[in-house]
This record gives C-alpha cells, structure tokens and sequence, in this order.
C-alpha cells in the first residue's frame, strides 16, 4: 500500500505498545490546515504553547493526551469556538486556504461554515429530524424545496441514519437514541458541506456498538473530509487516525503517522502515555 | 499497593455500650418532638386554608347563578350581576400580559444570553427581583403619577400598564431561569454551524426554553388575576357597560373589594361569586403551568 520503510517497519510490528494495534500504511497528504507558533490564552494562564503542526487533507489527525493538555483547547481553536468567552485569545498562525483562522478580523460564520465541529454529547436541536439538518444549511445557501430534499437525503445518508430516520423526518430529533442523535449531528455538520470536521471525543457517551458506527462512519467521511478527532481512547486514535498528535501540559510533544506513533514513539512521554503509566 | 483495613487491634478510642444506648435513646426522643411540631404546623396551615376554601366555595356557588354573567354591576336591591367586571378583567389582564410579556422575555434574554457575568446585568437582575417583591399598591401609585394625574383621569389603559409592570418582573425571572438551564453544548452546537447569535436565540434557545416560559407567562396572569390595588388607582372601577380603555374600567378584584365592604347582602354575595371565579381561574391557570411542566420532561 506504501512504500516508505517507516510504514513498512510498521507492518511488521503491528503490536504495538500496550497492545494497542495502529492502522498501517498511512503516507500523509500535503497539509489542509498548517498551525505555526500558535499559543492559546484562557486569562493569563497559557493554555498551548507554541503549537507547530500540520493537519493533513482528507485523513484523520486524532489528538491525544491527558486531561487538560490542551487537545480540545486546539480543537475550539480552529472553528473559534472560543470567541464566544470573553478573557480567551489565541495568537499565531492557523493558516486554512490562506486565511489565518486566529486573526482578529476573519469572518467567523464563514469560517465555521468550512470547519464543522460534533460535539461530546449529541446536540440535536428541538425541532423535527429535517428542521435539524435544514437549519444549518439555510444559513449559508439558498435553495428550493426539493433540493433542501436532497440535501438532506444525501447528508442524512452519508451520515449512515438515513434508513433509520426517513420515514420520522418530520419528528422530533429528540426521540431519537443517544447513537442516532449523534449520528444526526454528524449529518447536520456535513449538510453545510465544510471542508474539515472537529470532533470532540464524539463517542465517549454511547454505547460500544454507537461508537463502532461512528469510528466506520469517520472512515468513510474521510475520502471527502478532512477530519480532527479528539479522544482519550488510544484504541479509538489507533483505529480512526492517520496521523496522531499526543499533547501534555499544553505543548505539543509529538506528532507522527499513527503507526508510527504506536510502534516506535520517540519522546519517552509518549510511550509512558500509550503504555497506559499515567493519563 | 494494597491497603490494609485497620483492624480491632488498632489502639483508638473505644465505644461505651452504655452511653451509646443512652444517646439513641435521646435521638429518638428529639425525633419524635420535632417530628410532631412539623406535623401541627401543618395541621395548622391546612385548617386555615381548608377553612378559607370551604368559606369561599360555599359561599360562593350559593350566590353563583346565571345572572353573574349576564348582567352588569346594578345597584342594591335591583337584579345585577359582574358581567362588566368579568370582561373588564380579561381586557386587562390580557393587556396587560400582552405588553408585559414581550420587554420581559426580551429583557430575561438579554440578562441569559448578552449579560452573562456582567456588572450590568447584574444590576438589571437585582432591580428586576426588587420589583418583583415590591408592594403592588406602590406600582398603582406610580402609574396614578405617570398616567392619571397628567392625563385627566382613571382608565383602563392606566390600569393595563399597571398590571403589565406586574408582570414583566415574573416573566424576566423565568424567561432567564429556563434559558440559563440550557447547556452552553447546545449553545456551541448552534454557532458551530456559522450562525449568527440572534439567529441561535430565536430559532434554539427561546424554542428550547417555550414551555418553561409560557409556564412564567401564565404564573403572571394568575398572579395579576387577583390584583387589586394597583388597579384601584388607576382604572378605579365602573358600574355600568364598558371595554373603552380611555375610561375607567371594571376589573373584579376591585367589584370584590367595593361590593364586600358594603352592607347590602346581594353585593356581599356577588362579591363572593367574584371571588369564586378568580379562585378557580387562578387555579386553572396553576394546573395548566403544572401539566406544561411536566409534558416538558
């Protein structure tokens, strides 16, 4: 599947540290979103330090690390999440198609447009199944009835939900399950047709089977998204990511192809962490 | 590392069979003392209100008949009913609500979603919450001031804002109570798919929160159902036919409080009809907040 020794060293040694079996083969694409020298600010406490990093197009970066190490800090870096909260600031580079995210002056509904994000917990909005994936498309186009249709099939369809729901459209999304719920968040994520996809530790409120369909349906969304995963699973990183990123103390210690990193993780805090001796 | 439990050979203090049983005995005595003056209390408070209702409802389904509600306000002696005060206090408490709702879901808004920690809002709350306790005779006075005074006269548009400023302060409570239960996920969820923050509002939040706030809204009107004093000063009362809100208008709670003072038995036994009708509407409006409530969870 690939050619670099790196990978190749990898298949041989798929067991990796602490059992943890990493995806092989991943040879990383030229990079969608490049983070350079980007520190992140909650008051005067200084939440990431110099982060340089690139996230490669259509794979997945899963983001890994301790609690309070910054990951999800980054996450709501990139869809500026956190000018919602006054007293947070970043400063630095997060260059995405030449426009820096962080800048003071980007045009944040336009940005968010491009960045989805899918939460912890499943966040359907109190309206029916359709409303939920209307909604966010009406905000940024404008379309007859019959293709606002279609697009829902079609998001609601990738999404893998739409055998489930297309006979309850008109229902409330809070009927649905926990699994379907966030499966419908997903949907209305890629119904704005964004380019890149943050998902926050997307499975640790469903159940194991929940979370099979969401890491299968990650797989899929791959070849059309560019997707950022946190999650405290190392399994899941291993399963989901081409390339992992492990933070601690809100710098970046390393980041590599996933099997490379859960094969031969260079920094010696990585392996401490994959092996499971603290986090 | 395994822990070890401590064991009874650890040297500590030691329990006394003795005072142990005399302590429970003391416990259980304590129990039984606060148990029974939580009981009388109780006892107490129902006997009051029991005999408050039983009062009101004899009274007054023995002086209820069709009448009530065909007939104006006559004098003693002649064939009256409260037909003028029953819609009088529609009109107003329906106006009232109408104007109050409005600034107060906008202003509970603001204090959730704009004010959130701020000095300011922080102020607005405070003030809200004053007005919330405030006498409602001292708010009858304030719009006498404003609007009777300078304006040549009682009427029931001076009598609406009145009630409209009674409500305002219970609508602003509740409308920022039922929007500050609502997770900040939701909140993020909605501006992450690029949406203005006006549009998050109206179309999520506000729709989230709508059963908790017609809840408030309708806690208002029961409340105003029954006010009397703001209206005494501002649209007065009138005995004859009228929904002109120029005028002075009829409202039962005052029809209440002028026909109960009075020594004529046929308007004492209206006044208890009236009485009647605000009770039981009240308690419609409370049974109708509860049910909505609870669909919600």
């Amino acid at each position: 599947m690939s050619t670099t020794t790196e990978t190749n060293a990898a298949e041989t040694a798929t067991q990796g540290f602490g059992g943890v079996q990493a995806r092989s083969g991943a040879k990383l694409n030229a990079p969608r979103i490049a983070i350079k020298n980007l520190d992140f600010f909650y008051g005067d406490n200084r939440a990431l330090k110099s982060i340089n990093f690139d996230i490669p197009d259509r794979q997945v970066t899963g983001m890994i690390g301790p609690s309070g190490c910054g990951k999800s800090t980054l996450l709501r870096v990139l869809n500026r999440m956190y000018s919602l909260y006054p007293g947070q600031r970043a400063t630095g580079e997060a260059m995405l198609d030449g426009m820096n995210i962080v800048a003071p002056d980007a045009d944040l509904n336009a940005l968010r447009a491009k960045i989805g994000m899918v939460f912890q917990k499943p966040t359907p909005f109190p309206m029916t199944i359709y409303e939920n994936i209307a909604f966010g498309v009406r905000l940024h186009e404008k379309m007859s009835k019959s293709q606002m249709d279609e697009r829902v099939e079609w998001a609601l369809t990738r999404a893998a939900i739409w055998n489930e729901a297309k006979d309850r459209l008109d229902s409330s999304a809070l009927g649905l399950s926990g699994g379907q719920q966030q499966r419908l968040c997903i949907a209305r994520t890629i119904a704005v047709r964004p380019e890149v996809i943050l998902f926050d530790e997307p499975t640790s409120a469903l159940d194991p089977i929940s979370t099979l369909k969401i890491e299968e349906l990650i797989d899929e969304l791959k070849r059309d998204f560019t997707i950022v995963i946190v999650t405290h699973n190392m399994q899941q990183a291993a399963r989901c990511a081409d390339q992992v990123a492990f933070f601690y103390l809100g710098e970046l210690i390393e980041v590599a192809p996933a099997a490379q990193m859960f094969t031969a993780p260079k920094h010696p805090k990585t392996q401490e962490y994959i092996t499971g001796r603290f986090g | 590392m395994s822990i070890t439990l401590s064991s009874g050979a650890v040297p500590g203090p030691r329990k006394d069979p003795e005072v142990a049983l005399r302590l429970g005995r003391r416990r259980k005595r304590t129990d039984l003392i606060i148990r029974t003056l939580c009981v009388l209390a109780t006892l107490v408070g129902l006997i009051f209100l029991a005999s408050i209702l039983t009062t009101l409802f004899y009274r007054g389904f023995e002086a209820m008949n069709l009448r009530v509600f065909t007939h104006v306000t006559a004098p003693p002696g002649s064939e009256g009913g409260l037909l003028n005060a029953i819609v009088g206090s529609l009109i107003q408490a329906a106006m009232g609500t109408a104007i109050g709702t409005p600034i107060g879901m906008l202003v509970g808004t603001y204090l959730a979603e704009y004010a959130r920690g701020s000095k300011f809002g922080d102020m607005i709350r405070f003030v809200s919450d004053i007005l919330l306790s405030a006498p409602s005779i001292l708010v009858g006075l304030f719009v006498y001031q404003i609007l009777v005074l300078p304006f040549g006269g009682f009427s029931g548009w001076a009598g609406v804002v009145a009630l409209s400023i009674i409500v305002i302060p219970v609508v602003v409570r509740t409308t920022e109570d039922m929007l500050t239960l609502i997770p900040n996920t939701l909140r993020e969820a909605v501006i992450g798919l690029g949406s203005p923050k006006w549009k998050m509002i109206v179309f999520v939040c506000w729709k989230s929160a709508m059963s908790g706030i017609i809840t408030g809204i309708l806690l208002a009107v029961a409340r105003v159902a029954g006010e009397t004093a703001p209206l005494l000063f501002t649209s007065l009362g009138n005995n004859t036919w009228s929904t002109d809100l120029a005028r002075p208008m009829a409202s039962l709670p005052v029809t209440i409080y002028a026909f109960a003072g009075s020594p004529f038995e046929d308007w004492i036994a209206l006044a208890w009809a009236g009485a009647l009708l605000i009770t039981l509407s009240v308690l419609l409006l409370n049974i109708l907040a509860r049910s909505l409530l609870r669909t919600r969870k």
